[in-house]
């Protein structure tokens, strides 16, 4: 079992930037743990602190104007690794939705699986998205799974956005892929057996 | 059944179950394992109170956190050594298969699952591994999988997958002197963008793929992701069967035989149709280098970085942080640049074929005195087989050291970092912000151009080397 995902309201952190890979979610030198805890703190760790490790004030997450369960980003979002690490990152610093015109298959996959919601949206919803939060920090958007929609508050635009229902009830009801293929071993040794595997 | 590609023939002989509206539960027959992305996988499995289904389709090997120098000592990252040793001992207590530091199989997972004839075709691969795209060069569906999803296979063998569109890129044509299958991939993710190919598994053909050795062909079935791929793959032909016959874990033979019959079969329908095709000719294909901080930034060796003019709106951010962090203008040439550090190795360029192109360029030649060279071998066997063929005697006499296997600086997990705001030319996948340690400045490259900018220091197109 895992959290459920709930409909939400909230501010967004913006990240204008295009193809935002795993190694600026969470640079590989972080990758050493052996649980799952943590990594939050490491979360864009080269764009967020400098080398000696103090916060650069420029960085979105060190500006107390954007805060939010919302992260807004570019095109491409989690390009590169499949480390699940990125996802624990997002999740561990408190994101429940990224939102962005287009995501990175393992990335997608590894942010579903954390109860992390990546909402796919139009190019135009995204420009709209980051120009709306720029002129109002306080900007927020309402990602309703059950019905898949997200809407941007500041100007009423509502788009649907694509999950597949298996994924939606997992996500609602707080299922895991373990749970499910665990429910399911007879079938696999079935299958094996009518394979010669 | 016809009209199949060849994906989807491997895909559907998987297919445990399809859930409706949903992903489809594949079997999966060859499962790889390092000491980075399974620990968490492997407390998963101890919380639930379960054990590993079926311990002989996963193989172990940690790779990422080694060093290159002084294996036979313990690790003295002791974050590093923790991971390492965790990996031994989830290994010994779930009763899996372990090439750990010292042992003669060790190395970078994807070297060394093919060498060992554990990789073959018509296989379903995975490992938390982005770059097990690698495999699909023997025509298998391999791909990169995250921690939750290795807990999966290590519980059921299976994963529950959404079916990815399939795309076929042809490069038809005969590559020119000098040019690698590295460059191969460098021109077509720069020509697909780092996410063009997102959401497709990725079939390479024609004559210019045809004519790889297996070698060059895991070069571009490993870059595959790069242009966000699930995976790429090729058709098994006689190249692919002599690399596979002999191998440690390869069938013998009745059952040789037996599997030949059945991968001989694996190639897509001649009127097989793919969800989009795109089309290369060889001939365009230069010695390549990248510029930028993804794998799709990349050009020609001569040509020129684009201007601000030449790119879009919504990127324009992007290009401008990514050319500011690597110290370039829009619009510069790179040819004769001062660069810092060469690294040959990697899952990418780490293959004995790539230490005979570098060691074969660079006799008689020396390393420029002021370039630091990293030469890693991507296994304990391609480093056996260096000594073998001689080429650490040609490498030494040209200045040059070998290390030991690993990933090394491909991520730079281990202590082989390139400083902040130095210049590598690497023969890696990877040039990402601060993928080579803080601050480093990657530029991507084949192993030729690697070996050229490391006699001369600068970045040099190898043909003007090449007889």
């Amino acid at each position: 079992m895992t959290e459920k995902f709930e409909t939400l309201t909230s501010t967004c952190v913006p990240l204008p930037m295009e193809n935002i890979d795993t190694d600026q979610i969470i640079p590989a030198r972080f990758l050493k743990a052996t649980t799952r805890e943590g990594f939050g703190d490491n979360l864009f760790r080269d764009w967020r602190y400098d080398k000696e490790g103090n916060p650069i004030p420029e960085f979105v997450l060190n500006n107390p104007t954007y805060k939010g369960t919302v992260l807004v980003a570019g095109k491409n979002f989690g390009s590169g690794s499949s480390r699940e690490h990125a996802a624990w990152a997002i999740a561990g610093y408190g994101f429940k939705v990224i939102v962005s015109s287009f995501f990175a298959d393992i990335f997608k996959n590894n942010a579903l699986n954390n109860c992390v919601l990546p909402v796919v949206v139009s190019e135009q919803f995204l420009t709209d998205l980051f120009d709306a939060i720029s002129c109002d920090p306080k900007t927020t958007v309402t990602v309703d799974l059950k019905n898949q929609t997200i809407t941007n508050n500041s100007n009423g635009a509502q788009e649907s956005f694509e999950i597949n229902s298996y994924k939606k009830d997992c996500l609602l009801n707080g299922y895991d892929d373990i749970d499910y293929l665990l429910s399911r071993k007879d079938k696999i040794e079935s299958w094996e057996k009518s394979q010669n595997k | 059944m016809s009209k199949q590609t060849l994906f989807d023939k491997i895909w559907d002989a998987h297919v445990v179950s399809t859930i409706e509206g949903g992903p489809t539960q594949l079997y999966i027959d060859r499962h790889y394992c390092h000491e980075v992305t399974s620990p968490q996988a492997f407390n998963g499995l101890r919380e639930r109170g379960l054990k590993v289904f079926r311990p002989e389709r996963t193989t172990c090997s940690p790779d990422h956190n080694i060093p290159t120098l002084n294996q036979d000592k313990p690790i003295s990252d002791p974050v590093s050594r923790n991971q390492v040793e965790t990996l031994s001992k989830n290994a010994a207590e779930f009763g899996l298969t372990l090439y750990g530091l010292g042992h003669e199989k060790n190395g970078i997972i994807h070297v060394i699952g093919p060498e060992n004839g554990l990789t073959q075709p018509g296989m379903t691969i995975v490992c938390g591994d982005s770059h097990t795209s690698t495999h699909g060069a023997f025509g298998a569906i391999a791909f990169g999988i995250g921690t939750s999803e290795v807990e999966m296979v290590l519980a059921t063998q299976c994963i529950l997958q959404p079916r990815p569109k399939r795309m076929r890129i042809t490069i038809n044509g005969k590559l020119g002197k000098g040019v690698t299958a590295k460059d191969i991939a460098l021109y077509v993710i720069s020509k697909m963008t780092t996410g063009g190919a997102t959401g497709y598994f990725v079939e390479f053909a024609g004559e210019a793929i045809r004519a790889l050795s297996m070698e060059g062909r895991m070069t571009v079935c490993n870059l595959s992701i790069e242009m966000g791929a699930r995976g790429g793959m090729i058709a098994p032909d006689e190249t692919t069967f002599a690399y596979v016959r002999g191998k440690e874990f390869a069938p013998k033979g009745e059952e040789w035989e037996k599997a030949l019959k059945r991968w001989k079969e694996l190639y897509s329908d001649e009127d097989a149709v793919f969800d989009k095709e795109v089309l290369f000719d060889a001939s365009d294909i230069m010695p390549r280098i990248t510029y930028g901080t993804n794998p799709g930034m990349g050009m020609g060796i001569h040509d020129a970085i684009p201007t601000l003019e030449q790119i879009d709106e919504a990127g324009k951010i992007s290009f401008i942080k990514s050319l500011d962090y690597m110290g370039f203008k829009p619009g510069e040439k790179l040819e004769g640049k001062k660069i810092d550090y060469v690294f040959l190795g990697s899952c990418t360029n780490g293959r004995i074929e790539d230490f005979r192109a570098f060691a074969n360029f660079v006799k008689g030649h020396k390393k420029a005195e002021d370039v630091v060279v990293w030469l890693v071998p991507g296994s304990r066997a391609v480093e056996k087989q260096i000594k073998e063929e001689g080429l650490d005697k040609i490498l030494t006499e040209a200045g040059f050291e070998l290390r030991q296997p690993g990933c090394s600086a491909c991520l730079a997990m281990n202590e082989d970092k390139i400083p902040a705001g130095k210049y590598a030319v690497s023969t890696s996948n990877r040039n990402f912000e601060g993928r080579q340690g803080p601050g480093s400045r990657t530029i991507l490259a084949g192993p030729l151009v690697a070996a050229a900018a490391a006699i001369t220091g600068e970045i040099t197109d190898p043909r003007n080397y090449l007889q």
